[in-house]
């Protein structure tokens, strides 16, 4: 993974589908647009459902990556919000 | 009798000749539909029905609700019949599940009909599938229903089984509102995302 710094960080770490999305939803509605949104998931669904989740979005998935089996995901918000 | 050459447009000019490859026009049309459906408030729109009154059927509805409007869907759940025991202030007593009948149940060992039928055994398979949904860390539905207000997903109850179960306005959780049939279906018909759950 290449260096990328979050301006906030949601940790859904032990929640279950569908509650990381949820978590992520909430941190972005306070995240200014073009700031970078750092989610940290146990959840195997949450492979398949922060991209969607990103991408219903707008937003720009911009790292991925898996560490001790917490996933990692960067998501830039959107602009034209 | 026309041929095919006939009754052709005389004045159709192959794409090859605008310069324009059929590869374009595909490419074309495929961004003129997706800029449509991004412009089409349907898209955006999801009407659930929740007419399912156990605890492992609440759960389908409270997490699609979530999910659809995590990624940015207006939501309506409208709660009818024995949906009512999801939204019912008492949802942690009503929610059970019977092992009478429901063979996809998982149980550690087979259990026939004759003894599920036994006074206790739903209250046992209840505790069981909140115990196992707890140790999976699975949001309860006291959890999935406060998600589902913050993410303003809109809890209607049907207003036609609330009077037939003698129910009132009091009965049910906050931020419930009351509806009819006909007032779900005019959500409905603008929604590309309809349940019946």
């Amino acid at each position: 993974m290449q260096q990328i710094t979050e301006d906030q960080t949601v940790d859904a770490r032990d929640l279950m589908c569908p509650m990381p999305v949820m978590a992520a939803m909430k941190a972005r509605r306070r995240l200014p647009p073009g700031q970078v949104l750092k989610i940290l998931a146990t959840d195997r669904g949450s492979l398949s459902d922060i991209p969607a989740w990103a991408e219903a979005n707008g937003d720009e998935m911009l790292d991925f990556g898996e560490d001790n089996g917490v996933f990692v995901f960067y998501v830039r918000k959107s602009g034209d919000e | 009798m026309l041929s095919d050459t006939d009754t052709a447009p005389v004045d159709a000019t192959p794409a090859s000749t605008l310069g324009v490859t059929e590869e374009d026009v595909r490419r074309i049309v495929r961004e003129e539909v997706q800029r449509a459906f991004a412009k089409d408030p349907a898209a955006r729109k999801a009407a659930i029905v929740a007419s399912k009154g156990t605890l492992d059927w609440a759960y389908p509805p409270l997490i699609l609700a979530n999910a659809a409007a995590a990624v940015g869907m207006d939501v309506s759940v409208f709660f009818t019949f024995y949906g009512l025991n999801i939204i019912h202030k008492d949802f942690a007593k009503k929610l059970k599940i019977d092992p009478v009948g429901n063979p996809a149940m998982p149980m550690p060992v087979h259990i026939p009909d004759i003894v599920s039928s036994l006074p206790g055994m739903v209250p046992m398979a209840s505790a069981m599938m909140r115990s196992k949904f707890a140790k999976r860390n699975v949001a309860t539905i006291g959890e999935l229903l406060q998600s589902a207000r913050e993410a303003e997903v809109r809890l209607v109850a049907c207003q036609m089984t609330v009077d037939v179960f003698g129910y009132t306005p009091d009965d049910f959780v906050d931020g419930v509102r009351f509806a009819g049939a006909a007032a779900f279906m005019a959500e409905a018909r603008r929604a590309h995302v309809t349940m019946f759950i």
